[in-house]
């Protein structure tokens, strides 16, 4: 069996809220609280959640842009939360990000091509200037856009097409692994999907593996091999992507199962209603996150947190009583 | 957001040819700002005539003639005279060199300044920053006429002495006029700083390797200064007539050197019988300020972020 | 009659490059107590279309160009202002996408939903606060009596979703606009606002215009549901018909081009897209907006804008073509 390509071990991340007169830490915002997981070279791993779950925040600490407050990170056998900055840049080329917003993710006073080619002037990894064009045209027209894009600015083009420029850019380097963070959120419906292709065609084509963020739990069951649902900086279930929606586990699953919207007028669904807002991370509930709202809790469920226990091959489940 | 569109679309319906700079899209708003343009053109025409004038005019600045003392506008005197018939256009001329020189060269140094501070503040966190702010409060809180009067008392003689008269008072009034309005600069500056330092393209910088310097230089800075270049053109217009105080309150360049202020300083006795001696210097100071704030004006639309961005 | 009759209705803006027809010809109606889903992408121009209904265009630079907006047989363009306040929120409610930039954030929710209630119905200030709190309830928020007295800051998102229905409920409707109420909110909180909508669409009796981006909302709320781009009305059908024999090549490649989760997770089938993108509708000539993306497109769909026409009962479809799916 072959060495998981990333390894995240109990991560750890606070956000201090600071106040007063001298900017004493009044409080945290628990973002992730105690996540691990192993990714395997290829594979898509999708990570699902609403919002306040953690999973935008565990995934820039994957790439260390944001500093976790504990837990270990392993990339290609090597220990990425010990590393020195000079070190660290090193991995920029191997694990990068596309954001959630084209609009916002694309310096407005570059051209493509500086934006583009900024990882390659970083890294020096071209030689000459003929080659720097050559390798930016190259990029442009894997990711469905073409050489007369090279002068132009972010606002001349549309939000799928910015988006691709996003993708452009992190394949410069050519990284081993992508994280996507809600890379197709702020996409119309149409542009998603080209958009999705892009991302399936660039991973079978290069061998990337990727770590899918998102919201919309459709889009995530259809590109991701594994799923990885949180809940308030937890994950509280991990399958591969059939057998969590076959085979739902954890309450949580089967209320955010329940409440996806099926683009069918005769599909009967059997909701599962979940009362009540998402707790505030500032002060998540004691014991298991989710049973303020869960309706199987019992006393237990508040003094004890549930671990990731195995119920199936490759199925993990954080409950008392599933699993 | 997918669906979401504004109910008034605005910057997606533009049809920009390719390659369109952020540069050239400003430069094509502000366009369109009647006003700001007919005042950049008057602006121009006012640098070109103190530049020039002085060289094409024949008339000196300092010739004496008694004959001619306190003439309204004539052919040979188109501004008139002052008490010692001296000419007022080619004083005017001469002393409007130094009046937008002044403005200029105080202005950039407030920038420079305010630019420096309010990018060190911006780019770190805590103890650095908070220093910084603390600095700012302070000169912002100083009383500024005041200090300037002091300031001036105590160093006018040491630097004529030691640049010159001329360079030495044109030295003080630069620092002690753009010493004074660095400020809101640096604070504008720092703000933009840490609106700028979350968004994703300076994330995605980061996440490609860049080093804090990089990410300073070319992400955050050229998109920082849009709101600095307006502010600029305001610190001019205020180094202006803040000049034109001075002088005006006799503190600023020595009596012979006629710039607007001290022309306006002289002819303060004859207004009865000389009011022209008053209002060209008035009219061109009153003239250079409104069109600089109305190409900041302009400016200020042309380079709004939420456009551009 | 319909309660709601828009018929050939023009929304133009101008701007810096031409006049933008951002709803240009558009035919939709809604009867009294049905659910209308109105679905496209950004740019398609259904929230203008409900914005041109509650005449909170911006004139300039918005302007009518044409058509008539029909409530109950009197024509809304044309009313003066003062009529139009009397329909805003009593006959006619909207709420948006953004909760937060509905609710003014200094005023507490129970002043807020208590303004339309003083206005309209000219309640005194107990009274309305009285209201305030019975419409909460129906709203199902918790202790209705506190949270009256809160600030929109404190309640959470989906809570302050709830706040914003029953402020427009507030004085009894008799159409509910509501454009992508539940986008910005997480999906089990989505859940629970369709499931609320349902609830006090019976309770009311009223009729809802559902706009949205999502094919799962609509097929899950709507009875009718109408499909625009690019400014047009491209098909119009019950919700069991378009889904089921979807005409238009847009709508077709729209339900194709969604991941289903049960599909998705059981076999993986390549999304199908529709290529390029929407485009600018600056002055846009004679022709199809869609045939430049259409793979059944041929050279009358460029000479001429197809109308609607009915291709079943019930169903009309804006296409020269005749699909059977």
């Amino acid at each position: 069996m072959t060495m998981p390509l990333l390894t995240v071990n109990q991560l750890v991340k606070h956000f201090p809220i600071r106040g007063g007169l001298l900017g004493r830490v009044l409080d945290k915002v628990h973002a992730v609280d105690g996540v691990s997981f192993e990714v395997n070279t290829g594979e898509t791993l999708g990570i699902v959640g609403e919002s306040g779950c953690g999973k935008s925040t565990t995934g820039r600490c994957v790439l260390r842009l944001i500093e976790p407050t504990s837990g270990e990170i392993w990339f290609a056998g090597r220990n990425v939360t010990a590393m020195a900055p000079d070190e660290l840049r090193t991995m920029a080329r191997d694990m990068q990000i596309i954001f959630q917003d084209p609009y916002a993710s694309l310096n407005p006073r570059m051209t493509v091509a500086a934006i583009i080619g900024e990882a390659l002037t970083i890294h020096k990894l071209t030689k000459t200037l003929r080659e720097y064009t050559d390798r930016i045209v190259d990029l442009l027209e894997t990711v469905g856009l073409s050489a007369d894009h090279l002068r132009r600015y972010p606002h001349e083009f549309s939000g799928g097409q910015r988006q691709r420029v996003g993708i452009a850019r992190a394949l410069a380097v050519n990284p081993k692994l992508i994280v996507c963070d809600e890379a197709v959120s702020a996409l119309d419906v149409s542009i998603q999907a080209q958009v999705i292709n892009l991302l399936e065609d660039l991973q079978a084509q290069r061998g990337l593996t990727y770590i899918f963020i998102a919201h919309d739990l459709s889009v995530v069951e259809h590109i991701s091999n594994r799923v990885a649902v949180m809940y308030l900086g937890r994950i509280v279930e991990i399958a591969s992507s059939r057998d969590l929606y076959t085979r739902p586990q954890h309450p949580y699953t089967e209320a955010l199962l329940s409440a996806v919207p099926i683009p069918d007028p005769g599909f009967k669904r059997r909701r599962v209603p979940l009362q009540g807002d998402v707790p505030s991370p500032i002060h998540p509930p004691s014991g298991c996150h989710f049973h303020t709202r869960c309706p199987i809790a019992k006393p237990q469920c508040s003094r004890e947190s549930p671990a990731l226990k195995p119920v199936a091959e490759g199925h993990w489940v954080a409950c008392h009583f599933r699993g | 957001m997918a669906g979401s569109i504004p109910a008034f679309p605005t910057a997606d319906s533009r049809r920009a040819a390719p390659g369109t700079s952020p540069g050239a899209e400003a430069w094509r708003r502000f366009k369109r700002h009647k006003m700001a343009v007919a005042s950049l053109a008057l602006l121009l025409t006012m640098v070109a005539l103190v530049v020039f004038g002085p060289l094409l005019w024949p008339l000196a600045v300092n010739d004496i003639d008694f004959s001619a003392r306190l003439q309204g506008p004539s052919l040979s005197h188109p501004l008139g005279t002052d008490d010692l018939g001296q000419d007022l256009l080619a004083r005017m001329l001469y002393g409007g060199r130094i009046s937008l020189a002044v403005g200029l060269a105080a202005m950039s140094m407030a920038i420079c300044l305010g630019v420096t501070i309010g990018a060190i503040a911006g780019i770190s966190r805590g103890a650095l920053d908070a220093a910084l702010m603390w600095l700012t409060d302070l000169f912002l809180s100083l009383p500024q006429l005041p200090l300037l009067l002091l300031l001036i008392y105590l160093f006018r003689d040491s630097l004529k002495a030691g640049f010159g008269p001329e360079v030495g008072v044109f030295i003080m009034i630069v620092l002690v006029i753009g010493g004074f309005r660095w400020m809101p600069v640096a604070r504008l500056v720092r703000a933009q700083f840490f609106s700028l330092r979350e968004k994703e393209f300076v994330e995605a910088a980061r996440a490609l390797g860049a080093s804090t310097a990089r990410q300073v230089w070319r992400h955050i800075l050229p998109n920082a200064l849009g709101p600095v270049i307006v502010a600029g053109t305001i610190d001019v217009a205020a180094a202006i007539i803040a000049e034109s105080t001075l002088s005006f309150l006799g503190l600023g360049f020595p009596p012979d050197i006629p710039t607007w202020g001290r022309i306006l300083y002289d002819s303060k006795d004859y207004l009865d019988f000389a009011p022209h001696w008053a209002l060209f210097p008035g009219l061109a100071i009153f003239l250079a300020v409104l069109t600089i704030n109305f190409i900041g004006d302009g400016l200020r639309d042309a380079l709004d972020p939420r456009r551009v961005l | 009659m319909p309660l709601l009759d828009i018929q050939g209705l023009k929304t133009h803006f101008k701007t810096d490059d031409g006049w933008l027809h951002a709803v240009d010809g558009v035919d939709l109606s809604v009867d009294a107590g049905e659910t209308l889903g109105v679905v496209g992408e950004s740019g398609c121009g259904k929230s203008v279309t409900a914005m041109s209904v509650m005449r909170l265009i911006a004139m300039p630079p918005g302007r009518f160009a044409g058509g008539q907006i029909l409530w109950q047989g009197r024509d809304l363009i044309t009313l003066p202002d003062e009529e139009m306040r009397r329909i805003r929120m009593k006959e006619i409610a909207i709420v948006f996408q953004e909760p937060m930039t509905s609710l003014n954030p200094v005023y507490t929710i129970g002043q807020q939903i208590g303004e339309a209630l003083r206005l309209h119905q000219g309640l005194n200030r107990r009274e309305a606060t009285e209201r305030a709190i019975e419409m909460l309830k129906r709203v199902h928020i918790p202790t209705p009596e506190r949270r009256v007295h809160d600030y929109p800051h404190q309640f959470s998102g989906g809570m302050r979703q709830r706040a914003v229905l029953a402020m427009a409920l507030s004085c009894s409707p008799r159409l509910l606009i509501a454009d992508e109420p539940t986008t910005a909110l997480d999906v089990t909180i989505q859940a629970q606002i369709l499931d609320l909508l349902a609830e006090l669409k019976a309770e009311f009796g009223m009729a809802v215009m559902l706009i949205t981006h999502a094919m799962g909302v609509v097929a899950e709320v709507a009875q009718r549901v109408v499909v625009m781009y690019a400014g047009k009305v491209v098909e119009e059908a019950t919700v069991h018909e378009l889904f089921e024999h979807p005409r238009h090549p847009y709508t077709q490649g729209l339900i194709h081009s969604i991941p289903r989760i049960d599909t998705a997770a059981t076999r993986k089938v390549r999304l199908e897209t529709i290529a390029g993108s929407v485009p600018k509708l600056i002055e846009p000539g004679e022709g199809c907006r869609f045939a430049p993306r259409c793979k059944f497109a041929s050279a009358p769909c460029s000479a001429a804008t197809p109308g609607l026409r009915s291709v079943a009962p019930g169903h009309k479809v804006a296409c020269i073509l005749d699909f059977k799916l």
